[in-house]
């Protein structure tokens, strides 16, 4: 297989399989069956994607054969490669998990198709090299995200999704008019090219004002400071595995996103724009955590997480050193998985408890001595305790902090650390390790003649194989975490010296016409 | 012209957030429209203003020369204004549910419930 047909794949498969879904609407059970082999088919090729731009480098195709920068370009280099690998992973554990915790109301209703849709927008937003196309690709996913998040219809979630459609609506619309304005400074859309037009800019100051606009569009979207507001009152109210797969990339989208511009756009003036992003990365993980530790529902509680950990991955764009993106590319990629594992967690717990609040919570690690396993590995590796993943990926990012000597912000990532720490302590104890809680609940189980449930009963292994598969992985990453930080340094390099990117795109003909 | 259109755009964005800011869920909507003409117009104007020029490369012309207007803010227009077209209709049907829901069009009763 060409590398030309893989770049194209990790959109087509999930749209394929999002076709094939609909058009089996009326029967479930072929849905289940396509979505699972889809996903299954979109995480290989993401991996094989991610093994052959390692082995060959970035890698460009012109979509219609138009030559850049008037055409669209499908750009892989390893970082969006690396990302549609992890989205594979994420798509496949979500649809095995939705396999047996989603209602039939809502398989009726679409649920399968929208994940696959929603997927092909976050892989063409990780491989477009167009801005506008980005933007499209970010109307896809985010179009879906709004049917996901209101399928149902139930009054938390109805008011969460309008918080989050307004919200976003406002990121798409500032996002548009980022764009149009940097076609009429620079006069292409194409990111390689634009890198190259945008160093001839002679008003620096409109170059500025235009990242900043980048930077609170695709802020809104990653949940950075002050911008987070929509994501605590939303992301608890859906399903669980709707839950767990925004928890996991949509975010990151946006991380991605920033990621790519600040490292091949705007770097004209890094002084002033990376300072504001080190800033807003050091106030998004404290206000993060701070919010974690007053909720006690243990889906906010992973929800606060998410913002203070997005922090973490927007210090290492802040300190703009390579080792720094090598830390934040490994952040991602551990805590992509983490975070969905978690909520997976969550899930099982509220299947076997019939809650998400911790006060009604107890003594699951008396019953469920393998849950309790299962949730300590992401936990632990969410605060950082080695040798799992977590731990490197804040000792690249500390390294990294220490070497150019921004201390404020490094002391801010340990304490912010230790606070996560004490976040998932708080769940361990009060989910597993305390006496389960007086309730009619407990005492409805407890009255049944039944056996406890346990892990390994058919109604739900479909929960647990996913579970233990990413914590495998968050096992795995920790125990080679030096194969990893390889592949995230040179994918950080491979952002810092983005000449090979702009040549790869150009072709020949540099984007000259 | 530009000028003209420069104070149209400012006086939507502005009506667009004013909106925004109100309880009411129906004016939100109104306001998120009002925001996607305002930056559809502020495409159309930062694309230059040329009426009468057509970017047409005349009969054994290597290239354009002179002013023309461009085609391609007003291509990223329509498939904005056909994006923008979806996501409004998904908005309103999502208030009218949430009207059905709720029984009251006031943002602040929609976050008392959220807790």
């Amino acid at each position: 297989m060409s590398v030309e047909t893989l770049l194209v794949l990790p959109i087509l498969i999930p749209f394929a399989t999002a076709i094939l879904d609909i058009l089996a609407w009326d029967r479930v059970k072929i849905q289940r069956q396509i979505t699972v082999l889809g996903m299954t088919a979109f995480m290989l090729a993401g991996f094989l994607l991610l093994y052959k731009i390692e082995q060959d480098g970035i890698r460009a195709v012109q979509v219609g054969d138009w030559p850049a920068p008037f055409g669209i370009t499908i750009v892989a280099d390893l970082f969006s490669a690396i990302m549609v690998a992890i989205t594979g992973l994420i798509g496949f554990s979500v649809a095995v998990y939705s396999l047996s915790s989603i209602d039939d109301k809502r398989e009726q209703f679409g649920y399968y198709p929208l994940i696959s849709t929603m997927l092909m927008g976050v892989s063409g937003a990780f491989l477009t090299g167009d801005l506008f196309n980005m933007f499209v690709w970010f109307e896809v996913l985010l179009i879906s995200s709004f049917v996901l998040l209101a399928l149902g219809g139930e009054r938390d979630q109805l008011s969460g999704a309008i918080h989050y459609v307004v919200l976003n609506l406002l990121s798409s619309s500032i996002f548009l008019a980022a764009v149009g304005l940097i076609y009429s400074v620079a006069g292409t859309l194409n990111m390689a090219d634009l890198a190259r037009q945008l160093e001839h800019v002679e008003q620096p100051g409109i170059v500025s004002a235009l990242a900043v606009m980048f930077l609170v569009t695709f802020g809104i979207k990653a949940a950075m400071f002050p911008l987070f507001f929509w994501l605590p009152v939303s992301y608890h109210t859906p399903p669980i595995t709707v839950s767990a797969i925004f928890a996991g990339l949509l975010t990151k989208v946006g991380v991605y996103a920033m990621i790519r511009v600040f490292t091949l756009l705007f770097v004209q003036n890094v002084d002033f724009t990376h300072t504001i992003i080190l800033t807003a990365a050091g106030l998004t993980m404290i206000t993060g955590v701070l919010g974690a530790a007053a909720e006690f529902d243990f889906r906010r509680v992973l929800s606060f997480h998410i913002i203070s950990q997005i922090g973490y991955m927007l210090m290492g764009l802040g300190l703009f050193t390579p080792l720094a993106l090598a830390g934040s590319i490994f952040y991602l990629i551990h805590h992509i998985i983490v975070k969905t594992n978690l909520f997976l967690i969550s899930g099982i717990v509220e299947r076997l408890r019939g809650s998400f609040e911790l006060k009604l919570l107890g003594g699951l690690y008396r019953d469920h001595p393998v849950l309790g396993a299962l949730f300590l590995i992401p936990a632990l590796s969410l605060a950082g305790i080695p040798p799992l993943s977590g731990f490197w990926a804040k000792l690249i990012l500390i390294r990294s902090g220490l070497e150019i000597e921004e201390y404020a912000i490094v002391g801010v990532a340990l304490g912010v650390s230790a606070m996560t720490l004490y976040s998932m302590i708080k769940i361990w104890i009060e989910a597993f390790l305390k006496d389960a809680p007086e309730s009619e609940a407990m005492e409805a189980i407890e009255a049944m003649d039944e056996p406890q449930p346990t892990l390994w009963q058919a109604s739900l292994i479909f929960l647990v194989i996913p579970v233990m598969i990413l914590a495998l992985c968050t096992i795995l990453i920790g125990v080679l975490a030096q194969p990893v930080f390889e592949l995230s340094q040179e994918a950080a390099n491979q952002l810092m010296n983005p000449t090979a990117y702009i040549e790869t795109v150009c072709g020949a003909n540099q984007c000259e016409p | 012209m530009e000028t003209v259109l420069a104070f149209v755009i400012g006086i939507l964005y502005a009506a667009g957030i004013y909106m925004i800011m109100r309880r009411s869920i129906v004016k939100l909507i109104l306001g998120l429209s009002l925001l996607g003409h305002a930056s559809n117009l502020l495409i159309f104007t930062v694309g230059r203003l040329t009426r009468g020029n057509a970017a047409l490369i005349p009969d054994g012309a290597e290239r354009l020369t002179g002013d023309f207007s461009d085609p391609l803010p007003q291509a990223l227009i329509l498939t904005a204004i056909v994006i923008g077209f979806g996501v409004q209709a998904f908005a309103i049907v999502l208030v009218r549910r949430t009207y059905n829901v709720v029984d009251a069009d006031d943002f602040d009763r929609l976050s008392a419930v959220n807790r």
